[in-house]
């Protein structure tokens, strides 16, 4: 099962802290890759906020695809980041390891943020549909204010493989998950944390209803909606599709995922809407075993659990540092000082809600709604 | 033995019995000529007769043999194909003496012969095809293994529910949002199609009339009683042929689906109900077609059209009740079909979900994506070719309709393509549990992209102890002389069905396929809904079939 480490804070902090944190669970993950992603960036990308940042690994050749096509399609290079690279033993470096800062093309300058957001997923796409058969491209991520890093390898030596140790990259909240191979060969796509349109989560667990949940997003006709390398990716696309392109508020997620029985549904105040999105969603019910933490656009961030809450999952920290492990030993590293009595371990009904810049975490019932 | 009267002393010129589908198998020594066998026999295959025989006798201290005649009594069976032993075994059963017994006689000509008078052969049943069904063949081995716990389904909350109804797309929801939750917008003016939740198991359409009181009754008390007391949300269609008046009028309505089909038997007594209905029923299923009789439209014997039968269906006694193959007021399907859903719908102020049944067919998917872009469509539901009927000709239902299983397979990917697979509903109906394995299959056609399966011959035979089988055995429910009074409305042989029992095996029947299903379900790591077009759960030792299918090949 693969382990999930999330920390959230008013402060900027460097990613290996939570690599570290990541660390303590070692006995979970099998030290088969590292997924990271930063949302709200500081270093050398603190002043480049309203521009998207492109993260991915190219070959030699994939590098040139990669700017004819940027140049072609009228994004202008701001700004690039690459890892200070030192080689690990065990760890395959490749090519090309970037972040880059992109303007956006002119006519798109001035356009509202959700035509800029279907731009920079489309460009994703097609630099993924390009790059994938020889894999000369993978762009994890294009999307302001947000950096993603994948490897295979062993989630503490990728941290000093990519130098993060040694970097002045720092972001307020990093998501890693240290991978657990177990049903895929080990495949850079198929590796968490997931990323859509600022809408990032990550899963440990296996994903039952795997099948029929890709076949109702892949039918919704929107084209971000696939890859699905790892069953995983579904959860970020259901928070995408819920959140997104519903618009329903935030906790009706849950309300998604594990839908309430009839009986208990009548008890919420928002019973009739409930009853019907239960109905009309119906293909999104998940089963578990999993537990899932997130982020949206705005850098709240969330965890929850399948409705039999077949995996751990903790809250813990104060205010203005949260951490969201799926261990407990997680937590300590990431915010020893906190009160531990005031963990939060989130049941089958239950929502952790942490509002931006970590200032309150709320726990969301869903019996109550 | 030799003939006790007339004058040919061979039978060269008769059907020998080996051209029969089963030969009776009389011990003489045993029998104890007490007529039972004979009197039972719904086809008077049999019959008591003497024969003289011949034996040889020696007296006295030196052998003298010599031969003597008597007289004795025996039973025969007669080799006129239209009294041909149908196997049903009532003879065996009413024997107290073990002496007689059908033997089937896979060397028969039934076929060739069972064709008088021009007549085609008629019969009940299903397909006579024993072999294994391509449900049956399909295994579920997407095991839930360490990685991912398997659900335990003693203790794990299963909920075994189907939604049969028109679901609108998530994105045509009438919801706008007040203080962060989101209401239903009751100004909207959108129309919220009615859905029902049900047990994926349905009772499928067998009508009063084709079935007796006790076995109708049984039926639906079974029902009854699994939503009262069970808590199992069952839904039974009523088949063509009305219904009870008073159950029309009852609170028990909202269990059962009324079936209108091409020939509006029993609708005249609906239609007055309508006014004095205290509940609305769970569904109406518009009748098209059927598995077992493609093309054919429903069929009643005179023999089975009693007084009571008479008055429910609104026609006179002892008249053969043909319902037309096709509704007359069907002209294309984009006009007569949509405007018989909405005529329906209407009836009920729009409160009760109206789909059609059609028989499986290539054409399924034209059907379907027709319903697709109806509103008002609430589901489809798909007889395959294994379905069961009361009367139909051999023909139609040896050699007529499709296999279930590709053709839900089909249309529910046509639905994921065009991302509709959770509006419109399929049911799958047409074989379920063939060979007894009723959850099995009801499981495999849900993997497959069923919303849910429906069931006749299998309840009747497990419910009311039918002797039908895939070798031809009895089949007589056209006859209206079924041995077991299931399909009768004889009172003389219906007495011999006890109704409360059969209500009994009902809720036995479901309450057993409940725990299997969740014995299926429960290690493949689902609970809270139905694996619907849950795929990768199934596989097939046949590559052919899971290539056709779109699931695993194991072996
Ligand atoms: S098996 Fe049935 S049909 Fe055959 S002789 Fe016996 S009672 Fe008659
Ligand atoms: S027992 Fe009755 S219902 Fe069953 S096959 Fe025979 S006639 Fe038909």
């Amino acid at each position: 099962m693969c382990r999930l480490a999330a920390i959230t804070s008013n402060k900027y902090f460097s990613p290996m802290e939570t690599v570290f944190a990541l660390e303590t669970m070692k006995e979970g993950h099998d030290g088969s890759g590292l997924g990271l992603t930063l949302k709200d960036l500081g270093g050398e990308f603190q002043g480049l906020k309203k521009y998207p940042v492109m993260s991915g690994i190219c070959s030699r050749k994939g590098v040139r695809t990669l700017d004819d096509y940027m140049k072609k399609h009228g994004f202008r290079l701001k700004h690039v980041w690459t890892p200070r690279i030192k080689p690990v033993k065990g760890i395959v470096p490749r090519d090309y390891y970037f972040a880059r800062a992109y303007d956006y093309p002119v006519p798109y300058k001035n356009k509202p943020l959700a035509e800029k957001e279907d731009l920079l997923m489309k460009t994703r796409l097609a630099l993924r549909c390009i790059g994938e058969p020889d894999e000369s491209i993978f762009v994890f991520s294009f999307y302001p204010d947000v950096l993603t890093l994948k490897e295979v390898g062993d989630p503490l030596e990728l941290g000093e493989f990519f130098g993060l140790d040694r970097d002045g990259l720092k972001a307020k909240v990093v998501f890693a998950q240290g991978r657990q191979n177990t049903n895929y060969a080990i495949y850079l796509y198929a590796c968490h944390p997931f990323f859509i349109q600022g809408y990032c989560s990550m899963t440990n667990g296996e994903n039952t209803a795997f099948v029929p949940i890709r076949e109702f997003l892949m039918s919704r006709g929107f084209p971000g909606y696939t890859g699905y390398n790892s069953d995983s990716e579904v959860f970020t696309h259901i928070l995408h599709y819920s959140s997104r392109h519903l618009g329903y508020p935030l906790h009706y997620y849950k309300d998604v995922i594990t839908p309430l029985k009839s009986s208990e549904l009548a008890a919420r105040k928002d019973a009739g809407a409930l009853g019907l999105i239960k109905q009309s969603l119906r293909p999104l019910c998940i089963d578990g075993p999993n537990m899932v933490i997130g982020f949206t656009p705005d850098g709240t961030c969330f965890m929850v659990q399948d409705s039999k809450k077949l995996r751990p999952g903790v809250v813990g920290g104060v205010k203005g540092k949260y951490a969201l492990m799926s261990e407990e030993c997680g937590v300590d590293k990431a915010v020893p000082e906190r009160n531990k009595a005031k963990d939060i371990f989130p049941m089958k009904y239950d929502m952790v809600i942490i509002s931006p810049g970590a200032e309150e975490v709320k726990v969301w019932n869903q019996l109550q709604g | 033995m030799e003939p006790a009267s007339g004058l040919r002393l061979d039978h060269n010129h008769k059907l020998s019995l080996r051209e029969f589908p089963y030969i009776v198998r009389w011990r003489d020594d045993r029998c104890k000529r007490c007529g039972r066998c004979t009197a039972v026999c719904p086809v008077k295959a049999i019959e008591a007769t003497v024969k003289i025989q011949r034996y040889v006798v020696s007296e006295g201290p030196a052998p003298a043999p010599k031969a003597e005649r008597k007289v004795i009594q025996v039973v025969e069976q007669v080799t006129d194909m239209e009294r041909y032993c149908v196997g049903c075994g009532s003879c065996t059963l009413v024997c107290p003496n073990e002496a007689i017994e059908p033997e089937f006689n896979p060397q028969n000509k039934l076929l060739h012969y069972k064709n008088k008078g021009g007549e085609g052969y008629k019969r009940g049943g299903r397909r006579n095809d024993p072999a294994v069904s391509t449900l049956d063949r399909l295994k579920f081995t997407r095991i839930s293994m360490l990685t991912d716990p398997a659900l335990d389904a003693g203790r794990h909350e299963f909920r075994v529910r189907t939604l049969l109804g028109r679901i609108l797309p998530p994105e045509e929801l009438p919801l706008k949002m007040v203080n962060g939750q989101l209401v239903v917008d009751k100004e909207s003016g959108k129309f919220i199609p009615p859905v029902r939740e049900i047990y994926p198991i349905m009772i499928g359409s067998m009508s009063i009339g084709a079935l007796s009181p006790p076995a109708w009754e049984g039926f639906a008390m079974g029902v009854a009683y699994l939503n009262e007391v069970e808590g199992m949300p069952v839904v039974m269609c009523s088949g063509e042929g009305g219904m009870p008046p008073r159950l029309l009028r009852s609170k028990y309505l909202k269990y059962f689906i009324i079936q209108i089909a091409s020939g509006y038997f029993g609708w005249d007594e609906i239609i007055h109900a309508l006014p004095h209905m205290v509940e609305d029923p769970a569904a109406i299923e518009i009748k098209y077609g059927q598995g077992a009789k493609p093309g054919d439209g429903g069929l009643l014997m005179a023999q089975k059209v009693l007084k009571l039968i008479a008055s429910i269906r609104g026609v006179p006694q002892f008249v053969d009740l043909a319902s037309p193959p096709t509704h007359q007021t069907k002209y294309s399907i984009e006009e007569a079909v949509a405007k018989m859903i909405q005529s329906m719908s209407m009836a009920w102020g729009f409160r009760v979900p109206v789909y059609p049944k059609i028989s499986g067919t290539r054409t399924a998917r034209a059907v379907l994506n027709n319903l697709a872009r109806n509103p008002f469509a609430a589901a489809l539901s798909i007889d395959g070719e294994d379905g069961g009927t009361g009367a139909a000709y051999n023909v139609s239902m040896d050699k007529m309709g499709h296999p279930i299983a590709s053709n839900i397979r089909e249309c529910y990917l046509d639905l994921v393509r065009q991302g509709k697979q959770n509006e419109l509903p399929i049911i799958a109906a047409g074989g379920v549990g063939k060979k007894g394995n009723l959850a099995a299959n009801a499981a495999a056609l849900i993997m497959l992209g069923a919303s849910a399966v429906s069931i006749g011959k299998y309840i009747m035979q497990t419910a009311t102890d039918c002797f039908g089988d895939e070798m031809n055995r009895c089949n007589l429910c056209n006859t209206g002389k079924c041995p077991r009074g299931i399909t009768t409305q004889d009172p003389k042989l219906y007495r011999r069905l006890d109704a409360d029992r059969v209500a009994e095996r009902v809720v036995e029947v479901f309450k057993a396929a409940d725990v299997e299903l969740r014995k299926i379900f429960a290690p493949m790591g689902r609970s809270t809904e139905l694996p619907i077009g849950m795929s990768d759960g199934l596989s097939t030792n046949d590559k052919a079939m899971a290539e056709r299918l779109g699931i695993n090949y194991a072996c």
